[in-house]
């Protein structure tokens, strides 16, 4: 998988040829400093390991700072794998910049954690419809989930029931999003659409195969 | 934050309008395109509100079209805008006129700003 780790930037909208307005995702891919590069002879796949954005070195772990060391590199604030990594040859301590792996009009799927909502009912978590009405003698459950199921058999609440609770902070996979243009003095990427997480949040941009 | 701002220095052309306020009133040719016909409207009327900031700013214009009110909202970056005229400064003490949608007939009118005459 070829792809780099980034910051989302902020959301925007720019015109196209055509005169349309786009809305796109500003985000501050690489620069990427390779920290490791796995072999078949050593680990068994081959892969690429990558760091990006600024650690303080108070932060980081012993062992890190070592493995950082061995790259020659700063310590980095987030390091990941990419498997079967082909689009350049790098070796260990080299950077890997945007326009190296993505070009305008490519197609990528970006990865992130969406923003937290808290606790949520059942009308906002899964869209469940509530319940209409406010007459027929009903008040107080105009969202509410309505049946759990069946009475004496089971006597129970079937397990993965949708119900209210914690939603956001997952881990999302937003698929084909457009690279509408890249600006590779600044490692800036613009993809049309809208991208998980807040402002300032890593995001992983994989190129899709 | 920055990196957007650049991102529209990049992307937006400069173009030269001329330097309308709210109240005034202004001709907006706007390119149309039908299929594979392209034509110019004319949009013409009261600047309203003049909002947001570099790339995504806009303006609304406000008219009276066979008695209906008709507000329309142009992006100042828009490559559909052909030209824009301004016909006449307006006398007005605030930068929104949401007021004028309450508002019909004569007292729909904005007070027009002389200008002093260059001499």
């Amino acid at each position: 998988m070829n792809g780099l780790i980034g910051k989302k930037i902020g959301m925007t909208s720019i015109f196209d040829q055509a005169g349309r307005n786009i809305a796109c995702t500003v985000i501050e891919a690489g620069p990427c400093v390779v920290t490791q590069v796995k072999t078949d002879d050593t680990d068994g796949y081959t892969a690429i390991q990558m760091g990006f954005g600024v650690a303080k070195e108070k932060n980081t772990s012993q062992a890190q700072m070592g493995h950082f060391q061995k790259a020659g590199t700063e310590p980095k604030r987030r390091i990941l794998e990419f498997r079967d990594f082909n689009a350049v040859n790098k070796s260990l301590g080299e950077t890997v910049k945007v326009d190296e792996i993505f070009a305008e009009g490519d197609m990528v799927h970006a990865i992130g954690t969406t923003k937290g909502k808290g606790f949520q009912g059942v009308v906002r978590r899964h869209g469940f419809g509530g319940v209409m009405n406010a007459t027929h003698g009903q008040h107080n459950r105009l969202r509410a989930p309505g049946s759990m199921g069946a009475s004496s058999y089971p006597s129970r609440v079937f397990k993965g029931k949708r119900l209210g609770g914690r939603m956001g902070n997952d881990r999302v996979k937003i698929k084909n999003l457009r690279v509408l243009k890249i600006f590779p003095e600044q490692n800036l990427i613009l993809v049309k659409g809208a991208i998980p997480g807040h402002n300032g949040a890593f995001v992983i941009l994989e190129k899709k195969k | 934050m920055d990196a957007i701002k650049f991102v529209h220095e990049q992307l937006t052309p400069q173009r030269d309008f001329p330097n309308f306020r709210p109240g005034d009133n202004i001709v907006v040719n706007y390119k149309i395109i039908e299929g594979d016909k392209e034509r110019i409207q004319a949009f013409r009327g009261d600047v309203i509100q003049i909002k947001g900031e570099g790339g995504t700013k806009t303006f609304t214009v406000r008219k009276i079209s066979n008695g209906v009110g008709v507000e329309r909202i142009f992006p100042f970056s828009s490559p559909n805008i052909t030209e824009i005229q301004l016909l006449k400064r307006g006398k007005v003490r605030r930068a929104r006129l949401f007021y004028l949608r309450a508002l019909l007939g004569k007292k729909a009118r904005i007070k027009e700003k002389k200008m002093a005459a260059k001499s």
